[in-house]
């Protein structure tokens, strides 16, 4: 079996961002990591962010830090990561892409404890940059300019020290004396020697200076001076003018003003007054921004609070750390402050969100703030400050990026009765959890629906004069008469238009002298300016049956085959300039809109009802001569000319596709033709299609992110639009339309307004370029585990959140609660089906999303089940389960013995679970039945178990458990379940469990797969296969009898299987497997599987599900990652395909190696080698290659470019 | 100044690794040592891969910060304090 990988949504939780100019002088963007992927965002004026760029760069991003030089305007990027390499990336305006500006080998690829990678610090005057690793090595490099301002780069100065972790380090402000770096240190070389203990209880962490000496071009370990021992982080502080210099550790429960020669200043950072004692307050993120008359510095606790940090400063003596509270916003792995005052919050789980700095809290004298003045030391230390968190004060909430990290645990089906299924997934961590229903799709907001009177058949919007920004009227046209609405305030008729109301309308056009144009069946109504009306009418008993027309030009179909082109005279005036008889009756036509600096468009598409389309040319010495013909099938029901993305723009290295224009048709058999018309000749070529719907797709042009576009309204609607110069197809999360127009006013910048049936439709796109809609519902606590129930159609969901406080413990929800309660006649009812948690209420909820839930001890618990109807996205049933027991695994099962049950839900309880070491009290085994068609459930009984249940399944009318590292099998019984049978030999633990028939697919939680067997005869369980590598398996997906896939926790993927003639072996052994299982060696089973595909993904897979994506389309493998990427294994359909795409890879990889230089065979092989996977990831980036390497690759593939790109299409269209 | 024999000698090779690659193993390593550059090098792979980090901060339900901290302090004494040293005879 051959796979291809292709990632459908990249991965959505942000692993660093950094803040600067990085396309052009003076904008304010953000580059930010998630995993593989590097983008640039940009915060527009109305405050959304949009994702300018996106590329996956095939390695670990671990680092990033911008920096540019003095007097330069725009930003450089350093990045740390798995390769082993220092690289520095420019943005490439003209190309829109991260151009490598530097690669410098230092080391072994990986992310290895002494390889350089995990922090990058630069000097703040971009002389010079550090980059270090974890352990022992620092590198240092010098950056300079040559004659022509191009970034140069030195060889690497080694600061390393043998045995000494580096917790952070930093670049301090030294103007222009010479860059010193700044690291926190702690030696272990001792700890490591003494078997007392001394040495390790007295190691001491210090903060080392490094200094960069420009004259010698040497690195000195300037100073080393003990610090705080819970320092993890340092922040520079602005110096040389713009403030004292030095640097700011921050240390558990501390803030400490560092510089060389300076005393320590030490203030404490105030926490919550929920917190235990015992729980230390860490800084994980910080930010800061100079402005003329000083600097800002903020920085987050683990908690998400956030503290503004001001220093008060004389000269370069800090007299005073002021720590003050500012806002809580969720705890994030990176903060971006723009000079904009955008706050950019890249969340550490869920989603992202932009800010607004409404103020700096100067003026805000009630938050608590902490100062190195007033700090107090008692005998158990320093006083602590404390305070409570509050709604947000200084921080406007502008935008939100969805992000679906971490994908817990992920299933696809169709419950909704779609024409595709929906993928529900279970994400994010304690009170930001949601259930999230994804359809592949645009996803839509209805502006506004109004009623009609009747059905219209078609709609248009048009502008009163071609300067106006927005549109003046849409204009509904009915079988017999047509309505003009003007848009205002309001949408109202209005009769003074000049359109003819009586009869039924077929185009409107605005002309560029701004007269307004009606084509209906009997002629043609010219509206000039000035209200003068220029009718022309159809000859004789014709009448016009199609239009197509653009600013200066105008076709028209009569009925019988006759078109008629007109152009506009510079008098203002409608010529007819030239007629044709086709041969046969047009069934549609269109032409494309005059081109920039030209008289006019140069061809006219016309579709035929003999199933042919024409191009016909325009120009005036050959106007209506057929340039070509193309047979499509079938009949076509509409045609577009459409542009082909960057069309026109300079700089593109394109490829094959740069500036064509694509003709588009839509036929009656639900396809759609893609074909591409030689500019010159007109001549077609190279068609694509694509199966759009069961109806005929009608296509309409419409701008969308300012370009042409194109709307095709099949079953269902789709949008053709350019995304980072590629045609995306993309179908939109809406029901089918009949007819639909671009549309523009004020409230709606840019949107459609769309007839369905007998009601007129303002709709807009919402984050144009994301591949999934997201429909979220909320849950209290981290989801762990779903089920599907087939039957009644709801799901299951097992949550459980660590060191969290259980509801019926919270006293602060105790509090708040009671007066409500009391008012509302709902809440009892509510409070019996126990669904009025915190996530029920809104501003319940959002208070947890700002805030998070109170923190527990470790080892505490909370936990609930939960019903979820997938349909209208609600929660009929939630049982908070107590003492102490955290519902780990759910599954159902209908027991044989006992069928008047029927089908029952088993969950699986750890009770005061712990880590570090594990430990467990009890577990349970809870089982649930049904009531009301699967709307609640009812407890039947629990059954005590002595470890934890961490995998369920029902096998043969009765449930298997997985109890750490045994299985089981049980029997229902009146008062618990009984055990029946017992399989004690697996490694670790059981992580998941699969069944066919007799044979039992566990996965283990280090040791891969085993594959058992149960004999009736004997009550016993055989284990006759298992993996020769050890996999710490995270997911599982029976594939089939000998085949289980799986994903482990290092972020591979792979496929393993029984051999054909080991799996009969196993089959006929009149043993049941007895015999076979007992010839093992080493304590391992007898038969060993083998690996048939293997393949680095590059995060922790959580979930693997074999869905259909596409009406008729094929079966594939679809995986959820813990980062919040969904991705598919596509299987190969045929030998020929499957040889294309490796080679394209392979080529691919010699001409487009990975941006951060990783190499992408050794970083696909991560743990283990890459076997018949190719990276589709990789193939799509083709059109990217400049033209001459893409012809080469292409030769090489005895292919031209267009047909490598039409392949790439056509399997991504057969995926999803 | 080593001769061209001394940089070809296995034993100069060996010692050339091991001070260039920090857990490079000897002759009389010991189990503890072993043990010490596995679980050293294991808490580096953690923090350096971010979807392992978040494996991690979720089962423990900490932030991703805190969780990268407690994987360097742990990697100071990652297996518990070393053995008496048998003297050697």
């Amino acid at each position: 079996m051959h796979l291809y990988n292709l990632t459908l949504s990249r991965p959505s939780a942000i692993t660093c961002a950094v803040v600067g100019s990085f396309s052009a002088p003076k904008v304010h963007e953000i580059v930010a990591a998630r995993g593989q992927t590097l983008e640039l965002l940009r915060p527009d004026e109305a405050g959304r962010v949009q994702v300018v760029h996106s590329t996956q760069v095939f390695g670990v991003i671990r680092s990033l830090t911008p920096f540019r030089f003095p007097g330069s305007q725009q930003d450089y990027v350093v990045c740390g990561s798995d390769s082993g390499r220092i690289v520095i990336l420019q943005y490439s305006k003209e190309k829109n892409c991260f151009a490598k500006v530097h690669q410098e080998t230092f080391g072994k690829s990986g992310c290895r404890r002494i390889v350089p990678g995990e922090y990058v610090a630069v000097d703040p005057k971009g002389r010079a940059c550090m980059i270090a690793a974890v352990e022992k090595s620092k590198f240092v490099y010098v950056l300079n300019r040559d004659n022509e301002a191009r970034l140069t780069i030195s060889s690497p100065l080694e600061a390393h020290k043998g045995s000494t972790l580096c917790y952070g380090i930093t670049g301090l402000d030294m103007g222009f004396d010479n860059p010193v770096f700044a690291a926190i240190e702690l030696d272990y070389a001792e700890a490591d020697q003494d078997p007392t203990g001394e040495a390790a209880s007295e190691a001491q962490k210090h903060l080392t200076l490094y200094e960069l000496d420009l004259g010698l071009n040497h690195v000195v370990r300037k100073s080393s001076e003990p610090v705080d021992n819970g320092a993890n982080m340092l922040i520079p502080v602005p110096g040389a003018g713009d403030g004292p210099g030095g640097v700011l550790v921050c240390a558990e429960n501390f803030l400490l003003y560092r510089n060389e020669g300076h005393p320590e200043v030490r203030a404490v950072i105030p926490r919550r007054t929920s917190l235990s004692g015992e729980r230390g307050v860490l800084i994980t993120a910080a930010c800061q921004m100079k402005i003329k008359t000083g600097f800002f510095i903020f920085v987050q606790s683990e908690y998400g609070d956030l503290y503004r940090v001001s220093l008060d400063y004389e000269g370069e003596q800090v007299k005073e750390v002021k720590v003050k509270y500012f806002d809580t916003i969720p705890p994030c792995t990176s903060l971006c402050l723009s000079r904009k005052g955008f706050l950019f919050a890249a969340a550490e789980f869920g989603d992202h969100a932009l800010y607004q700095l409404a103020s700096v809290g100067d003026d805000d004298e009630e938050a608590v703030e902490a100062s190195s003045a007033t700090l107090m030391q008692t005998e158990e230390g320093y006083a602590p400050v404390f305070f409570d968190p509050r709604p947000l004060r200084n921080l406007e909430p502008l935008d939100k990026l969805e992000s679906l990290a971490p994908i817990l645990d992920m299933k696809v089906a169709n419950l909704a009765n779609e024409e595709i299924p929906q993928i529900y997934a279970a994400c994010g961590r304690g009170p930001r959890s949601s259930l999230r229903v994804l359809r592949p799709g645009l996803a839509v907001t209805e502006m506004a629906v109004s009623p009609l009177p009747g059905n219209p058949t078609a709609v248009w919007t048009i502008k009163k004069s071609a300067a106006d920004e927005y549109d003046a009227y849409i204009i509904v046209s009915f079988s017999n008469a047509t309505l003009v609405l003007s848009i205002g305030e309001t949408v109202e008729e209005v009769n003074d238009s000049g359109f003819n109301g009586n009869v039924p309308t077929l185009q409107t056009q605005l002309l560029s002298d701004d007269s307004m144009l009606q084509v209906y069946p009997a002629g043609l109504r010219h509206i000039r300016p000035d209200r003068r009306i220029n009718e022309w009418r159809a000859p004789g008993r014709k009448t016009i049956v199609k239009a197509a027309t653009n600013e200066r030009q105008v076709a028209i179909a009569l009925s019988g085959g006759e078109v008629i082109y007109f152009e506009l005279n510079p008098q203002g005036m409608l010529v007819e300039s030239e007629k044709r008889e086709m041969g046969g009756d047009v069934a549609c036509v269109d032409v494309a809109p005059v081109p920039e600096g030209r008289q006019r468009c140069r061809f006219l598409a016309v579709g035929m009802f003999d199933g042919t389309v024409r191009v016909l040319s325009l120009d005036p010495d050959s106007t209506l001569k057929v340039l070509a013909t193309q047979a499509v099938g079938a009949t076509p029901e509409s045609v577009l000319l459409l542009d082909s993305p960057s069309a026109g723009k300079e700089g593109t290295d394109e490829g094959a596709g740069a500036g064509a224009l694509f003709l588009q048709v839509g036929l009656v058999n639900g396809v759609l033709l893609r074909t591409e018309v030689d500019r010159v000749t007109g001549q077609l070529s190279d068609t694509r299609t694509r199966f759009l719907g069961t109806r005929p797709p009608k296509l309409f042009a419409a701008a969308v992110r300012g370009e042409r576009s194109m709307l095709a309204l099949s079953s269902r609607p789709w949008l053709g639009y350019s995304d980072q110069g590629k045609f995306n197809l993309a179908p939109m999360s809406y029901e089918a339309l009949d007819y639909a127009a671009g549309f523009c006013s004020e409230q709606v910048p840019e949107g459609f307004v769309a007839v369905a049936r007998n009601t007129l439709r303002v709709l807009t796109l919402e984050r144009v370029g994301e591949f999934f809609n997201q429909q979220a519902l909320r849950l209290r606590y981290t989801p762990r585990k779903f089920v599907i129930h087939p039957d009644h159609k709801v799901l299951v969901i097992a949550e459980a959140d660590h060191a969290a406080v259980p509801l019926a413990q919270r006293e602060d929800l105790q509090q708040q609660q009671q007066p409500p309660a009391a008012m509302d006649t709902d809440a009892p009812a509510q409070q019996q089906d126990g669904i009025a948690g915190p996530e029920a209420d809104e501003e319940a909820a959002a208070r947890e999303e700002q805030w998070g839930t109170p923190k527990g001890e470790p080892g505490q618990w909370a936990s609930c089940v939960r019903i979820v109807d997938p349909v209208a996205l609600q929660t009929t049933h939630c049982i908070e389960l107590g003492e102490n027991e955290a519902a780990l695994s759910v599954c159902l099962v209908a027991f044989e013995s006992q069928p008047e049950m029927g089908t029952l839900l088993a969950v699986g309880t750890a009770q005061g679970l712990k880590f570090y070491p594990k430990e467990v009290q009890n577990g349970h085994v809870r089982i649930y039945r049904f009531l009301e068609e699967g709307r609640r459930i009812e407890l039947v009984h629990s059954t005590a178990v002595e470890g934890v249940p961490g995998a369920m399944a029902a096998f043969k009318g009765r449930l298997l458990v997985g109890v750490d590292a045994n299985l089981r099998l049980y029997d229902m019984g009146k008062k618990r379940l009984l055990r029946k049978a017992e399989h004690r030999k697996l490694p670790t633990r059981v992580a998941t469990l699969h069944v066919a028939g007799s044979r039992i697919y566990a996965g283990d939680g280090q040791e891969s797969m085993h594959f058992l067997r149960y004999k009736k005869a004997d009550n016993q369980f055989y284990e006759f296969a298992d993996d020769i590598v050890p996999r710490h398996i995270t997911a599982a997906l029976h594939l089939d009898y000998d085949t289980m896939a799986g994903a482990d926790r290092f972020g591979n993927v792979f496929v393993s299987r029984l051999p054909p003639e080991i799996s009969a072996q196993v089959e006929d052994d009149p043993t049941g497997g007895k015999y076979a299982a007992q010839t093992g060696i080493m304590g391992g089973a007898p038969n060993k599987l083998t690996t048939i595909n293997n393949f680095h993904v590059g995060e922790t897979v959580m979930a693997l599900q074999r869905a259909v994506l596409q009406p008729g389309g094929r079966e594939l493998i679809v995986y959820g990652t813990i980062n919040g990427a969904i991705g598919v294994l596509y299987p190969f359909t045929s030998r020929e395909d499957c040889d294309f795409f490796q080679h394209l890879e392979m080529h691919m990889r010699q001409e487009h190696p990975p941006l951060l230089g990783r190499d992408h065979l050794a970083y696909r092989s991560f743990y283990f080698p890459v076997k018949d996977v190719v990276d589709g990831d990789l193939c799509e980036q083709f059109p990217q290659l400049p033209a001459d390497k893409a012809r080469g690759v292409a030769e090489e593939l005895d292919r031209t470019p267009g047909e490598v790109l039409k392949k790439l299409e056509d399997i991504r269209n057969r995926i999803i | 100044m080593a001769t061209l024999s001394d940089r070809f000698n296995i034993n100069a090779q060996l010692e050339h690794l091991q001070s260039k690659y920090v857990g490079t193993g000897h002759p009389d390593i010991n189990r503890f040592e072993w043990n010490l550059n596995i679980k050293r090098d294991t808490y580096a792979s953690f923090i350096g891969h971010h979807s392992l980090t978040a494996y991690h901060a979720i089962a423990e339900n900490e932030s991703t910060g805190r969780i990268k901290y407690n994987f360097l302090q742990n990697m100071l004494l990652p297996c518990g304090l070393p053995p008496e040293k048998e003297d050697e005879a």
